[in-house]
């Protein structure tokens, strides 16, 4: 008798794929080279489904549903690429831009942020709706590290980071809706943090320039991701 | 035949972008062939004009001043251009929305200067908004092209297909913050 995960079979973007029962849509069309894009989503972390930009269309159900948090079914047939869908991700990366204060020019991961990034690809010239300007606070609390609230897009890879990796749970998420945002400890500044290892795994998986190094200027940060997989793998085998 | 009418407006920037639009270099006399311009802060006209083609828009709109402009260029002009991030989000000019305009003079005009500190700038020079919005929040605008300033390649192909009528798709030429 055969035990383990059962294989399904279901097509993604008209190609046949087969993929274990326990996988996710994502991970099935990433392994098959379909790409599909995701922001709040890390190869490492467990995924949220928090930022819809993966949203896939499922054919039987009305809703588009997101590829990072949906397990494979047999017989699924998937468009990863519509223009509903094109639609409903320009309008996720609008929302994020008006949310806060994400000023390009004068940020210190210009040229290597996600969500710039994302903006080109989908040909973000302008947003439709309204920025709100909200007023938000920098934490430069800590010796090495600064938290830059206006570049924040909530995605919460660093709290997942700091509890899933590195086993700190020094962040977390305080407040509802537009005035949420991340915190450390019970609400303290960052430098005062007495489970914060300064490990700095947060500041490289964050996305954006919200989490960044002291002394990096305009331009100058580059998030460096390599560890996580290979840390992931390593903790893995511990367990096994 | 008859040039492409264009002018060139700066509200709230940097003058980066007029400076990027300078960069085309030899291009600019290729382009000169075509186009004509009419209003600029690179030409000596006063007045804007009527019956203008295309007119680029640099910064965003943070006075009343700057509001009465684009008013006024846009009753004048067909096609509107929208270049680079301050026109079109804000960018460095908006980071002075968080904090309403009283707290700003109080900053700038007293906390920052050894005299006068009485003294506010509310005669004689156009009056600031409560924010710096980009331009489409107040006009229609018919083309975009961020950047920080957008690249000169970007501007010329912007200028030429929209001299020629076309409105060509930009997002692929430039990006937020570059």
């Amino acid at each position: 008798m055969i035990t383990g995960p059962r294989i399904k079979t279901l097509t993604i973007d008209d190609k046949p794929v087969g993929a274990r029962e326990d996988e996710t849509i994502l991970t099935i069309a990433r392994e098959n080279g379909i790409r599909i894009p995701t922001l709040c989503h890390l190869e490492g972390l467990t995924p949220i489904g928090g930022c819809r930009l993966c949203l896939v269309e499922v054919k039987g159900i009305a809703r588009p549903v997101a590829a990072c948090v949906t397990s494979v079914q047999e017989g699924m047939e998937v468009t990863t690429d519509s223009p509903r869908l094109t639609q409903y991700r320009r309008m996720v990366l609008e929302l994020l831009f008006s949310e806060r204060n994400h000023v390009c020019s004068v940020c210190v991961s210009n040229g290597g942020c996600d969500l710039q990034d994302l903006a080109q690809e989908f040909g973000l010239t302008h947003l439709t709706v309204p920025y709100q300007y909200p007023r938000h606070k920098v934490d430069a609390s800590h010796p090495w590290f600064t938290l830059d609230h206006n570049r924040c897009i909530l995605c919460t890879r660093c709290v997942r980071v700091c509890d899933e990796i590195e086993g700190a749970h020094t962040w977390d998420l305080f407040g509802r809706g537009m005035q949420a945002r991340v915190i450390t400890d019970l609400n303290q500044p960052w430098g005062s943090s007495q489970t914060c290892t300064g490990c700095g795994k947060c500041v490289h998986v964050c996305p954006t320039g919200a989490l960044s190094e002291k002394g990096k200027s305009v331009r100058e940060m580059r998030k460096s991701r390599e560890f996580l997989p290979y840390l992931r793998l390593m903790r893995q085998g511990r367990q096994v | 035949m008859n040039k492409v009418r264009v002018a060139t407006l700066w509200l709230d920037g940097c003058s980066g972008c007029h400076m990027s639009l300078l960069d085309m270099d030899e291009r600019l006399i290729a382009l000169t062939e075509k186009i004509e311009i009419v209003y600029s802060p690179l030409v000596d006209t006063k007045e804007f004009p009527q019956g203008v083609d295309l007119t680029v828009i640099e910064g965003g709109i943070s006075s009343e001043e700057d509001l009465e402009k684009i008013r006024t260029v846009r009753a004048n002009t067909k096609v509107l251009l929208a270049l680079g991030d301050c026109a079109i989000t804000g960018n460095v000019p908006a980071m002075r929305n968080t904090f309403p305009v009283s707290e700003i003079f109080k900053r700038v005009y007293e906390e920052n200067s050894d005299f006068n500190q009485e003294v506010k700038p509310v005669l004689v020079v156009p009056a600031l908004l409560p924010k710096s919005r980009p331009v489409h929040e107040f006009v229609a605008v018919d083309a975009y092209l961020p950047g920080c300033p957008p690249p000169a390649d970007a501007i010329f192909f912007a200028l030429s297909e929209l001299s020629e009528g076309r409105v060509p798709e930009l997002g692929s030429l430039s990006r937020f913050g570059r």
